[in-house]
């Protein structure tokens, strides 16, 4: 009987490696891919043009291709709000919750197992790889809080930690598998080679923008200002575009920085009061809060059309437009650089 | 003939769209048509990567200024 596994892709190298290894030992794989709205997956190639000649591929979908198996993109970002909202086990560097989040993601990957008939699952974790979530002594408790016990087979640590199911009841050969640790990527890439696998992607930091600390100071800003830790898909996306600037805690612009940022802020004008400038060529900004006062709404225009072509202007013209409730034209002196307090700016 | 149905995915972004589709063809009978409507360039690898994947054809892709049309037909020998 054909053993099956279900593999947690994330698109880097060390998911590609693991399930490498597993479908090595005849072992049916499938894949799965969370998505929590944080991902890196290249939202900002997409939406920013002078990124878009790069490559843009998702690579979680890249990975499937290259092992030849099916992979099942599952969207968490309703429930993964929790992860981010209270981590039970608290926060990394940043605002990523890495540890309740892989507990997260293997507990769904245990219920998609389970649906799916299939018998165990493998992640691509290294030991002491990641300087928080991925110590030695944290590994049984992402088996054990996730539920999957010993259902969960790391592959390519395997061999430094104790048996699981898969390996005591000789599904898979303890012995073909690896005892990765550390930092070092050197024992993956020559994996990779022996494997063949090229052009893999290597992510830098983690593999989602809650590591990033100018995404989480834009997060954080976003929470204390509402009042609640909360937010929506469309919030997470937008603090991956743009200049934020909070001049006051009555509101924030989302101002363009090129083209595509414009194109892509275009598609809220039914969701947010804009701005746009007129007289020269400029971004398009949102605005976040409502009813601003006459200043406020002067203070605004002036911050936007410091960042047009007319910023040495003595004057720029603005269109005001308040989503289906028309639009009015403001002429402002674009505010100095020097009068861009830096506590403003969000990064 | 069975009609084609329509999915809309423009402002969604990469994987939004294949989410979608792939909602949305798990669904259907085999040989069943989706065409989905994109504004995400990172869909025009994406989509046909997905259908690879799975099993399923890509028909037709048209590519409007701003907006990527893919014609997806489900797995016809699939389950
Ligand atoms: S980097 Fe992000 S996706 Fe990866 S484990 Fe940490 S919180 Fe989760």
């Amino acid at each position: 009987m054909t053993r099956k596994a279900v593999a947690l892709i994330s698109g880097g190298l060390d998911s590609l490696l693991a399930a490498k290894l597993i479908q090595q030992q005849g072992i049916e794989v499938e894949g799965i891919n969370f998505f929590t709205g944080f991902c890196v997956e290249g939202h900002t190639h997409a939406i920013r043009k002078h990124e878009r000649n790069r490559v843009k591929r998702n690579n979680a979908l890249w990975v499937a291709e290259q092992l030849g198996i099916k992979l099942h993109i599952i969207d968490i970002v309703d429930e993964y709000k929790d992860v981010v909202i209270n981590p039970k086990h608290g926060y990394g560097a940043n605002l990523n919750p890495c540890l309740d989040c892989k507990i997260f993601m293997v507990h769904k990957a245990q219920e998609w197992l389970k649906q799916h008939d299939f018998d165990f699952i493998i992640t691509g974790e290294v030991i002491g790889q990641r300087p928080k979530s991925q110590r030695k002594k944290l590994m049984p408790v992402v088996a054990e809080k996730s539920g999957a016990d010993d259902l969960l087979l790391r592959p390519l640590c395997a061999r430094s930690l104790p048996e699981t199911l898969p390996e005591k009841e000789g599904w898979v050969d303890r012995e073909k598998l690896k005892d990765f640790s550390g930092r070092s990527r050197k024992p993956q890439m020559a994996l990779a080679a022996e494997f063949g696998f090229e052009d893999y992607a290597q992510p830098a930091g983690g593999c989602c923008f809650l590591t990033d600390q100018s995404y989480s100071v834009k997060l954080q800003d976003l929470w204390d200002n509402r009042g609640e830790r909360d937010y929506e898909l469309d919030d997470i996306m937008l603090l991956k575009v743009g200049r934020h600037i909070r001049p006051s805690k009555a509101f924030k612009l989302i101002i363009a920085r090129e083209e595509g940022e414009n194109h892509f802020l275009s598609g809220y004008k039914r969701q947010f009061q804009t701005i746009s400038t007129v007289s020269h060529a400029g971004p398009l900004a949102l605005i976040e809060g409502e009813s601003l006062d006459p200043q406020q709404l002067e203070l605004a225009c002036a911050i936007i059309a410091r960042y047009s072509k007319g910023r040495n202007a003595d004057s720029v013209e603005l269109r005001f437009s308040d989503r289906e409730q028309g639009s009015r034209s403001i002429h402002v002196k674009p505010l100095p650089a020097t009068q861009i307090n830096p506590d403003w700016v969000l990064v | 003939m069975s009609p084609v149905i329509e999915l809309d995915a423009r402002r969604l972004l990469c994987p939004m769209p294949v989410i979608r589709l792939q909602d949305c063809v798990e669904k259907q009978d085999k040989g069943v048509k989706v065409r989905i409507t994109c504004t995400d360039p990172g869909t025009m690898s994406d989509i046909p990567a997905w259908c690879r994947i799975n099993g399923h054809r890509v028909l037709a892709t048209e590519q409007l200024e701003h907006e990527y049309i893919f014609l997806v037909q489900k797995d016809p020998d699939g389950n």
